[in-house]
């Protein structure tokens, strides 16, 4: 682990938007706390999601399934098998998550780019498709409601709903996210993930060096599936009810673009992302009914002039600053020397 | 029971007919452009919504129902400004870049189209319902087929006779082949990339623009009819062959003449049984029936 310096500007953001997280619920509106609820569920899903897009390079226009499979995991385990206990809920899809990704990605992942991204367009529609057909089970296009979990055992429902989910809910999601990104973190700091990096920036070198390049990203698959499982659970209880919309492909196409906007290339980014978009679209739908022309424009904008998204824009004005600190230092030998 | 199966069919190729056109479109600039434009469904609905509004529009002005196709050609056609907007305005930036993100900029284009549609026409659904009977039907071996869809069918094979011959005659075509075939070697002998391009994405959009307008007396415009449209036309270029034309033509075949069997029989499956077999094409066969590209 890097030592990290306490003058670190990172350190300080970090624990800025930690107390930020944590005091929300407290002080702000009922509305935006609520909105920062889904924001909890989106960026564990997201996690997993950029664990397959921005370090192993593969971009997956399906993984709505998964988080639909999570959400509809704690659906159909509250309301037809009465398992109302949230841990065991989302061990069970994590699992389901990890399972269905490794059939799905052993056959995914044997091509790349393109054929990728439509094989797992193709995924996530089939199940969009085994939603809606069969509605005896999964109850169609109307959905399934969700019931209120139980969270460490305890038996919140008598207690009024937003209160539930403003007060205990969003601290047990927020700690769920908080172990779900140290995992992540490790995953990614681990061989494993700088293996993931290098197949991501030549696969055929990393073949050459003995990296088995599928089924590193066969692992990644796997993992991302838990994930964004996992992030689909996590949302169900605020939902309070799902349908197949969940998975169809303009919805992975949504995962996608939070995470283009906060940025694929760092480790936050994909969180930041999702925190924009959807704080984003609150504000642009109230000003006008347009705002996926808004939000067009702006993942055009994006993907044209800054792929590395908010994230990317911020460490390259950053690096500048830097540039220009070091430069000015360096230029001037007569001057003080900054500590 | 056989004329069942003559219903069948024939709905089939009436839907495999429009299915073909903007299969056709984003066959051609994948083939060339190596783009997957997720906004040809977009295409398709901008044509059947404008399709929509030239017809009254021409019926308000007199013109007698008979002739009502004459309007809708022309909607197919007057979208063609929209090819070079896009072109030259958005994709041209990403040519040099990595292919998914030329991909999510089409999508950024649907995102938009989707709210320009709205903007223009709002969310209730643009019909000229009383057209389609105006062409009658015609009866045959006593199935009851109507005519409109004969019509439609027609034009859908004259279109392709007429890119058939376009690609193997013309010389747009052969830059087209030649394109496809080995880019940098077609620059170096040279030929005008920018201008290849632009021209083979106004084709793209104008034929997604004629299939939307042409299936307009059949189906109501609709605000979802991109988004949906574009699940089939993957469907059919997959199973088809990325960038191949006849792959675009035997594809929508296929999936015509398999979603009419799914919806007379067993209407659940429809979409299951489609994709499975594009999952099962990818997995197997990857360059589908005729493409050639590897995965």
């Amino acid at each position: 682990m890097a030592y990290v310096h306490m003058k670190n500007p990172k350190l300080w953001v970090f624990l800025a938007v930690t107390l930020f997280l944590l005091i929300m619920p407290r002080l702000g509106s009922q509305y935006l706390s609520y909105l920062l609820l889904t924001f909890l569920g989106y960026a564990v899903a997201l996690l997993g999601v950029n664990l397959l897009f921005g370090i192993a390079g593969l971009l997956s226009f399906g993984h709505a399934l998964f988080f639909a499979l999570g959400a509809y995991t704690v659906a159909f385990l509250t309301t037809k098998f009465g398992v109302l206990h949230m841990e065991a809920i989302l061990l069970i899809a994590i699992v389901a998550g990890v399972l269905l990704g490794a059939a799905i990605g052993a056959v995914c992942v044997r091509y790349i780019k393109i054929y990728f991204g439509l094989l797992t367009l193709a995924f996530g529609m089939l199940f969009y498709s085994f939603l809606l057909k069969f509605y005896y089970f999964t109850g169609g296009d109307e959905g399934m409601r969700v019931l209120r979990p139980y969270l460490l055992g305890m038996d919140l429902s008598a207690v009024p709903k937003m209160q539930f989910l403003l007060g205990k809910y969003y601290y047990y999601a927020l700690a769920a996210l908080a172990v779900a990104s140290f995992a992540m973190w490790r995953i990614v700091s681990s061989p494993f993930g700088l293996c993931l990096m290098a197949i991501r920036d030549n696969p055929e070198k990393a073949n050459y060096l003995g990296i088995d390049v599928r089924r590193y990203r066969w692992y990644a698959f796997i993992i991302s599936g838990g994930y964004t499982a996992a992030g689909g659970v996590l949302l169900a209880p605020v939902l309070g009810q799902v349908d197949p919309t969940l998975t169809y492909w303009t919805h992975s196409g949504t995962l996608v673009f939070m995470i283009l906007l906060g940025g694929f290339n760092t480790f936050f980014g994909p969180m930041l992302g999702a925190f924009l978009y959807i704080f984003l679209q609150d504000t642009v739908m109230s000003l006008i009914p347009y705002w996926r022309f808004v939000f067009g424009a702006m993942l055009a904008f994006i993907v044209i002039v800054a792929p590395g998204g908010v994230a990317g824009v911020i460490g390259s004005l950053w690096k500048k600053e830097a540039a220009r600190d070091s430069a000015r230092n360096n230029a001037d030998p007569g001057s003080e020397r900054s500590a | 029971m056989g004329t069942d199966i003559i219903n069948i069919l024939f709905s089939g190729i009436f839907y495999a007919s429009t299915l073909f056109l903007v299969a056709a479109g984003l066959q051609v600039v994948f083939g060339v452009q190596r783009i997957f434009n997720m906004a040809c469904g977009s295409f398709y609905a901008l044509g059947a919504y404008v399709g929509v509004f030239f017809v009254k529009t021409a019926h308000a002005a007199g013109l007698p129902p008979a002739l009502s196709l004459i309007p809708l050609i022309a909607a197919g056609f007057f979208l063609f400004f929209i090819g070079p907007i896009i072109e030259r305005g958005l994709l041209r930036f990403v040519y040099d870049r990595d292919e998914t993100f030329q991909l999510l900029l089409t999508f950024a284009v649907v995102l938009m189209l989707e709210d320009v549609i709205k903007f223009i026409w709002g969310t209730s659904p643009q019909s000229t319902s009383e057209l389609y009977l105006v062409y009658g039907q015609i009866t045959w071996f006593g199935a009851v087929l109507p005519v409109y869809n004969l019509i439609v069918i027609a034009s859908s094979l004259i279109i392709a006779v007429l890119i058939g011959y376009m690609l193997a005659r013309t010389r747009f075509g052969k830059i087209i082949r030649a394109t496809v075939d080995n880019r940098e070697a077609s620059e170096a002998l040279g030929i005008n990339m920018k201008v290849v391009y632009a021209k083979v994405f106004t084709l793209g959009t104008v034929l997604g623009t004629m299939g939307g307008a042409l299936v307009i007396p059949s189906t109501a415009a609709m605000t979802e009819m991109g988004v949906e449209l574009i699940v089939m036309a993957f469907a059919v270029v997959v199973i088809g062959g990325l960038g191949s034309m006849k792959g675009a033509f035997f594809g929508a075949m296929v999936v015509g003449i398999l979603r009419s069997i799914a919806i007379a029989t067993y209407p659940e499956v429809e979409l299951l049984v489609i994709y499975l077999i594009v999952i099962g094409v990818l997995v197997f066969r990857p360059e589908g029936l005729f493409g050639g590209s590897r995965a």
